[in-house]
């Protein structure tokens, strides 16, 4: 086929206007040719002969009259065994292997292949000779790893094919053809591990789509008690900087109990991937005895790095997330930042002088958020099995604000909000989630008698922490002082969480429903009819104390019992002292 | 090959636009006027028309001056001649000195892949107490100090330059006012750093635009340095005029404003500049400490909201000190676990009462009475703020961890801090 050629006419910032002939499409990638570079680039708008195109690298010294050659392919990623544990920038060009070619700095003008053509791996066959096949059925897998990645039909195999032929279990790399497939017509496709699909475009190579329910458990006490995710499920964490927006991520990608996690690090600090980057390969994962970077994937386009790709790295870790959801793992996806993204979308928005809305965000900001979450979801395949993909993502709001576009695009969207306060975060109580302003709308582990009790004694806490700021102390009542104290008690003891103790960061679910049952029902449902405030203060201060220590004793050590028990007598001699007076 | 025009089309704001073919993005022009000559930079291409956007500012230029295409962007010139001495913000030189014309080194270059990067562990010691221990500087870190105009912010930033152990100091003035520029070549003259400094200084009455420069320069020379295996320190100030100069630019070239007439792309171009703070692997760094000041006190507002997203931290400067509620160092953690073992406990848990205590002040301003430990708390703040959070304290951290404990046992028992029973039975003063 004989690809199309053009001539840059125009040039602001990473847009280019570009002369072409023939046909072109919509979101087909052209290269810029200069010298011996060729600069990727992607067609975002078409007007008579003139497309206009986002470069996705910095554009300085390209001149007007530069050759386009067009590929005739819409934005792809590389799909096939040896995606895991990679280090990928927004366009899926694997970052260590242009470090070991190009040292520090990134190259201009260099694609690189995404998965290892040389690479063989040992292929087993499910299907058999004369099956029928649809796009997704599976013929057969490989070892990925702890994972049995599954080798299916291509997704754009629109039709029903009858298998022809298909190889015998051995050594194969992923370019070899592994089976062949026949239409009714007769023709023959030949079937490789590896293939590609266009980013933009989600993969529904399933049956159908079930509803979430399941919850997931994120070992973080907060949400998995109070706000939790469920499998196929969406959130998002909105907070001002500062927050700990990141750390939270961060926690969950290490701690979250799934198969494979996608972290697509879009436009934030590339510092922040470099801590992932650098501990993921030597950080156990407790469910498997594997290291981390074994079911992670990273999607790394940092702040500096060319605004385009930034906009197209959240479709590419969605479309490698939907991937291994076809062949019935459960993945979560954490996007960090999607304000990162829209902000992308909004500057091209403004190269191609769109008509602005709110805030100059493009009018489309609200359809293109909603697609993106959409992606996530737990379906049952072909084989019965099922997948699921939970997305996460953070948004940066500015100023702080939740009234803005994106965060209102996104709540809209989203099953849960995990709210993360500046005011929390600045008196150092994290995980800073707002229990009182975050929501979810799925089901949580812990019985829901319990949270709802633990809710109320917050809100009410809250409430007489305002009324005490007008009234004083002594104003106070002591059954309202009592709320007061229990409130502090519970967030101090159960939604704060020190992520930096190996032991606290991460909390199973087991052992939230144990302590949180007892944090209900021997504390929090307790009534202590305090007589004085200061003494009061003192035994919840002495309780907090035990309690944090308690936090600290690993699940079902006789350490872990002790902490119990000195609890426990702490009460009874308070109870003992009350019956004395 | 050099191509010049004659023919000045058309003059708005800084924006010079004329015919020309060849013309690459982003490549330099010489404008020669009456005035004398001065630099511009190609900034929109659209067929045989070309925009410039002129560093000096429009004024004096004529229809019909002469503009020179020199063939290639905008460079600054590298080497250890450099050091001592003084630019402005277009790079020609501010003290004398010879003009820079060899090894020359492009500006604004590629980025450094994250796979390159290493996790910083060298904390920077600064002897600021407020800073070593509650929000340390690493090495590599990006920093801005947040705070309204007339705040000590450049007395600040020369006294971390001064008592910092980097190899070399790179100062970049974005409209610094005269009497500041000279104020932070006396300082590091008098403390014996200006031959270990560069200086690329634009100041308040230099034409706006120019401005637009510096951070590039200031960091395309501290990379060489850096990949020489230098330990660089780079200083900013000021990165709100340096947005300011953004805005007019975008709105000269009717760029759609995002948020209070700031342009779209205002994240992109503050973290292009700031994400080339940088650890080399086997060589040396670069840590880049700006001022931005936020006007009103708003931190709301986009430039020191969009730099908060960008940078790991802040100090917030406000009353003459760093204010432990808003300043945050994202990286202490990287490095306060290798100091000594109470480090971190002290730093949560004195932030933690003194949060406690701008309750109860006020609870105390309202005319409530003060409880035992309202009282407690009180004597406690006192004592934070004076020998804590006064910037005049300059003591070494070990010394600033001692005196923490020592503050705490003279206001509280053991048991109504928080902290974990071990640290309390080894270091609790009795």
């Amino acid at each position: 086929m004989t690809k199309h050629k053009g001539e840059i006419i125009a040039i602001n910032g990473n847009m280019i206007q570009v002369r072409f002939k023939g046909d072109i499409i919509q979101n087909e990638v052209g290269y810029v040719i200069k010298e011996n570079q060729r600069l990727k680039s992607e067609v975002i708008k078409i007007e008579g002969d003139i497309a206009f195109l986002q470069v996705f690298e910095i554009t300085k010294g390209m001149k007007v009259g530069d050759k386009i050659e067009f590929s005739d392919k819409m934005l792809s990623v590389q799909l096939g065994p040896g995606l895991l544990s990679q280090i990928y920038d927004g366009l899926q060009n694997p970052l260590p292997e242009l470090a070991a070619k190009f040292g520090f700095f990134l190259p201009i003008g260099v694609e690189l292949n995404a998965i290892s053509l040389t690479k063989k791996w040992k292929f087993k066959p499910y299907a058999k000779k004369g099956e029928s096949v649809i796009a997704g059925s599976v013929l057969g897998h490989v070892h990925e790893g702890i994972f049995k990645h599954k080798i299916m039909v291509p997704f754009y195999m629109m039709d029903e094919y009858i298998i022809d032929d298909i190889a015998l279990e051995d050594d194969y790399t992923v370019e070899h053809t592994i089976t062949k497939i026949k239409d009714r017509e007769g023709k023959t496709f030949n079937v490789a591990m590896a293939f590609d699909w266009p980013v933009k475009i989600p993969i529904t190579a399933y049956k159908e789509k079930l509803a979430p329910a399941e919850p997931l458990s994120t070992r973080i006490r907060v949400i998995d008690t109070f706000f939790p995710v469920a499998k196929g499920g969406t959130y998002c964490i909105p907070g001002p900087f500062g927050a700990g927006k990141t750390v939270l991520q961060q926690l969950t990608s290490r701690y979250a109990e799934i198969d494979i996690v996608i972290i697509a690090a879009c436009g934030e600090r590339a510092g922040e991937v470099v801590e992932t980057l650098r501990e993921f390969p030597k950080l156990k994962d407790p469910r498997t005895g594997k290291v981390l970077m074994d079911r992670t994937i990273i999607i790394c386009n940092t702040s500096s790095m060319p605004v385009a790709a930034r906009e197209s790295s959240v479709y590419t870790a969605a479309t490698i997330a939907e991937y291994y959801r076809q062949m019935g793992l459960n993945v979560l996806l954490l996007a960090d930042s999607t304000s990162r993204w829209a902000q992308a979308m909004r500057e091209i928005s403004g190269r191609l002088e769109e008509i602005p809305g709110e805030e100059a965000y493009p009018a489309y900001l609200e359809s293109r958020i909603a697609q993106f979450y959409e992606r996530s979801g737990i379906v049952k395949l072909h084989d019965g099995s099922v997948g699921s993909l939970t997305i996460g993502g953070t948004v940066s709001p500015a100023g702080g604000s939740f009234e803005e576009p994106v965060t209102q695009a996104t709540l809209k969207v989203t099953g849960a909000f995990h709210g993360l306060s500046r005011d929390r975060a600045d008196a150092r109580k994290f995980p800073s989630v707002d229990p009182l302003e975050s929501w979810s709308k799925y089901r949580s582990a812990i019985p829901q008698e319990l949270v709802d009790s633990a809710k109320q004694i917050l809100f009410k806490g809250d409430q007489v922490g305002q009324m005490m700021k007008v009234v004083g102390e002594e104003g106070t009542s002591a059954e309202d002082f009592e709320s007061y104290l229990k409130s502090e008690f519970l967030d101090a003891v159960y939604i704060q969480q020190n992520g930096f103790d190996p032991v606290d960061s991460a909390t199973s679910t087991e052992r939230q429903e144990y302590i949180f049952t007892f944090l209900v029902k021997a504390i929090l449902e307790r009534e202590f009819l305090i007589k004085d405030k200061q003494q009061a203060r003192q035994l919840f201060y002495n309780l907090r104390q035990i309690f944090i220590d308690w936090n600290y004793a690993t699940w079902n050590t006789q350490q872990f019992k002790q902490q119990q028990e000195k609890i426990e007598s702490l009460l009874k001699e308070e109870s003992y002292a009350k019956s004395m007076h | 090959m050099q191509r010049v025009c004659t023919k000045i089309l058309s003059i708005v704001g800084n924006v010079l636009a004329v015919r020309a073919e060849g013309v690459a993005y982003e490549e330099l022009a010489q404008v020669s006027t009456q005035h004398g000559s001065s630099f511009a930079q190609v900034i929109r291409l659209d067929k045989d028309m070309v925009y410039l956007q002129a560093f000096q500012g429009s004024r004096g230029i004529s229809t019909g001056n002469e503009i020179k295409f020199l063939g290639h962007p905008m460079r600054v010139g590298f080497s250890s001649n450099l050091l001592g001495r003084i630019f402005n913000g277009s790079g020609e030189p501010r003290d004398g000195g010879p003009s820079l014309s060899d090894n020359m080194i492009e500006v604004a270059g590629p980025v450094v892949n994250p796979a390159k990067r290493i996790i910083p562990s060298n904390m920077i010691r600064t002897n600021i107490p407020m800073i070593d221990l509650f929000n340390s500087l690493v090495e590599s870190q990006k920093l801005p100090i947040f705070s309204v105009s007339g705040e000590p912010y450049n007395e600040l930033l020369a006294r971390i330059a001064l008592q910092a152990e980097v190899d070399l100091i790179i100062l970049g003035g974005i409209g610094l006012k005269y009497d500041q520029y000279m104020y932070f070549k006396s300082t590091l003259e008098e403390g014996g750093a200006l031959s270990r400094s560069i200086f690329f200084i634009h100041t308040a009455s230099d034409p706006i635009v120019e401005g637009l420069m510096v951070p590039d320069m200031c960091l395309a020379v501290a990379e060489k340095f850096a990949l020489d295996g230098k330990k660089t320190l780079v200083l900013l100030s000021d990165m709100t005029n340096f947005a300011d100069a953004l805005k007019e630019m975008a709105i000269t070239m009717e760029q759609v404003p995002s948020n209070r007439g700031y342009p779209g792309d205002l994240y992109s171009q503050l973290a292009s500049r700031y994400e080339k703070a940088v650890d080399f692997e086997g060589a040396g760094s670069i840590t880049v400490l700006a001022v931005t000041t936020m006007p009103g006190d708003d931190i709301t507002h986009p430039v020191p909201d969009n730099t908060g997203y960008i940078t790991e931290g802040q100090f917030y400067l406000r009353n003459g000190r760093i204010e432990p509620f808003g300043s945050l160092s994202r990286l202490k953690q990287l490095v306060n676990k290798n100091t000594r073992e109470d480090h971190r406990a002290i730093m949560d848990g004195m932030i933690q009462l003194y949060a406690q205590y701008k309750d109860t002040e006020e609870k105390r301003a309202m005319g409530f009475r003060m409880s035992d430990w309202d009282n407690k708390l009180l004597k406690y703040g006192k004592l934070f703020e004076d020998n804590m959070m006064d910037l005049k304290v300059n003591i070494p951290l070990e010394k600033a961890l001692d005196n923490g404990w020592k503050i705490l046992a003279g206001c509280f028992d053991p048991h109504e801090t928080n902290f974990r029973t071990e640290l309390v039975d080894k270091f609790w003063p009795r």
